[in-house]
């Protein structure tokens, strides 16, 4: 279980994350919704390791990795898709997904690990020895999610996978994030579209400006009047 | 001009030019992770040439173990040079680290006056360099051969390191983000010391080789050099290997047949390359093989 107790985050002197905790499961999916700037992506950067300036206390199954770096969460298990994808375009398909297991040493479970990505995106087989950058932009998301997946975590957090995909590829990413789930890999992710996120979603946190406003099951903020009316459109 | 003075030049032109891309290939592998001009290059460059005086003439060491311990020595103070000037410097702006780098520059300079002497010191080189090879009636010594031979193999080593092992898809991801390569698990520090190190050993031989062709240490003997190994990568292109080659290759036989074909210019000579350096700069400012400019997010 990944845990973020009382998480503050600073941006020179800008107060970013006023005291956030979440709890993350072993095998459930867990979503962050809410506006720009409410902290969604800050607590996934903060749990990465990317943001020093930070009070609280963040812990994966017990061990404390507040203090850790990008490296060491992710050889602890944990590892993030960023916001927008950010492949490396000028790598080959393999290439990002050797990247992705820069952190691992055994050889012959990665070989095996790029043919289950290849199994679980099968468009990504075709192409894999074309640059990231010619790929499109829904093959682009299957790229970053595979490449996540390379690290072997078994917590992925995936910051906004939905972001500027045609209305068809959402729901194959969503599709996507469900089976990677049934796979047995923890999911915390952040979104924008919160119904289709709130839908897969076995718990769910609402922030506004920095601070967590409501929580509760997927289908129980579905159906509260609050969420409907201000991030599901009615 | 005959046609066997032809090929004399042309073979110089090869020798100057690899040991120009030597050094052009450690600034453009740092600019292209760093988005750092090293300055402190023409230094590390210019030290490597000591350091095997210093192993020929303090230790008594044999030739071929005093350049590999000058060439480890010298990358290892390319490292530290990483770690103590540019390190700490990661998060500020760009123009902090650069003026960072100059200080280096002059820091090592003024350390190589006060540890060796500010007066030229002679190279002794080992005879079977001295005597010229007979093909035809081309005459090389055999250093016009050697240099150019040795710096391809240094070029294919690195090649290798860059496209084919872990640490070298490391280096290409790092170089084009490195916020998305450490959050993957890329030790980005590490893979940036590694950087610094395999740039300075490459010009740490290429300042060997340069004091076996042109034999005598100075500690500013880095300046010249380094400035037209930089507007060599600038040329090829900075932040591309293939183009710090190339760029390199081309400046020197540009200069030596540039002297060759028009002798009343030779006093212009170091001039050739800032010249090249302001053309390519208003005809092409990516250089041969530079990427298209943008802007890092």
């Amino acid at each position: 279980m990944l845990k973020v107790q009382d998480l503050h985050v600073y941006y020179g002197g800008i107060h970013a994350l006023k005291g956030i905790s979440i709890e993350v499961p072993k095998g459930k999916v867990v979503t962050l919704i809410g506006c720009n700037g409410a902290g969604k992506s800050s607590t996934l950067r903060a749990v990465a390791g990317l943001i020093k300036n930070k009070k609280g206390r963040i812990t994966y199954n017990g061990a404390d990795l507040t203090s850790r770096d990008p490296v060491e969460i992710v050889k602890s298990g944990i590892v993030m898709s960023p916001e927008g994808r950010r492949i490396f375009p000028h790598l080959t398909v393999i290439e990002n997904l050797r990247l992705g297991a820069y952190s691992r040493s055994d050889e012959p479970q990665i070989l095996k690990d790029i043919e289950w990505i290849f199994e679980l995106f099968p468009k990504l087989k075709d192409r894999k020895d074309q640059k990231g950058g010619t790929l499109s932009g829904g093959e682009q998301q299957m790229l970053a999610l595979g490449r996540a997946l390379m690290s072997a975590a078994e917590v992925v957090m995936m910051d906004e996978p939905s972001l500027g995909l045609a209305p068809m590829l959402v729901k194959e990413v969503f599709d996507i994030i469900a089976a990677i789930n049934r796979q047995g890999k923890t999911v915390l992710l952040v979104e924008q579209n919160a119904f289709a996120a709130l839908k897969i979603a076995d718990y769910a946190y609402v922030l506004e400006v920095g601070a967590i406003v409501l929580e509760g099951t997927g289908a129980q903020l579905i159906a509260d009047d609050r969420v409907k009316s201000a991030y599901l459109g009615g | 001009m005959t046609w066997a003075m032809f090929v004399q030049h042309a073979l110089n032109g090869l020798t100057l030019g690899s040991l120009y891309a030597l050094i052009a290939i450690g600034y453009t592998m740092v600019y292209g992770i760093l988005r750092l001009i090293n300055f402190a290059h023409s230094e590390i460059f210019m030290l490597g040439a000591y350091f095997v005086l210093w192993g020929l003439t303090l230790f008594y060491l044999p030739w071929f173990v005093a350049i590999v311990v000058a060439i480890v020595v010298t990358a290892a103070i390319g490292i530290l040079v990483d770690r103590v000037a540019y390190r700490p410097l990661r998060d500020a702006p760009r123009i902090s680290a650069l003026i960072s780098a100059i200080g280096v520059s002059f820091f090592l300079q003024n350390l190589t006056i006060v540890a060796f002497g500010a007066l030229p010191r002679e190279v002794y080189r080992p005879a079977w360099l001295e005597n010229p090879i007979l093909m035809g009636e081309v005459r090389v010594l055999p250093l016009t051969l050697f240099v150019p031979t040795l710096s391809f193999l240094l070029m294919l080593g690195l090649v290798w390191v860059v496209y084919k092992t872990k640490p070298g898809l490391g280096m290409r991801a790092i170089s084009k983000d490195i916020e998305t390569s450490y959050i993957m698990g890329v030790p980005v520090n590490r893979i940036i010391s590694l950087t610094f190190g395999i740039g300075s050993a490459l010009a740490a031989a290429s300042g060997i080789m340069w004091a076996l062709r042109y034999p005598q240490l100075q500690p500013v003997m880095g300046s010249i050099p380094g400035f037209k190994a930089f507007i060599a990568a600038v040329f090829g292109g900075i932040g591309s290997i293939p183009g710090a080659v190339v760029g390199g290759i081309m400046l020197g036989v540009i200069e030596i047949m540039a002297v060759a074909f028009f002798p009343d210019l030779a006093g212009y000579r170091d001039a050739f390359a800032f010249i090249l350096l302001i053309v390519i700069l208003l005809i092409k400012p990516t250089g041969l093989m530079g990427a298209r400019l943008e802007d890092k997010v």
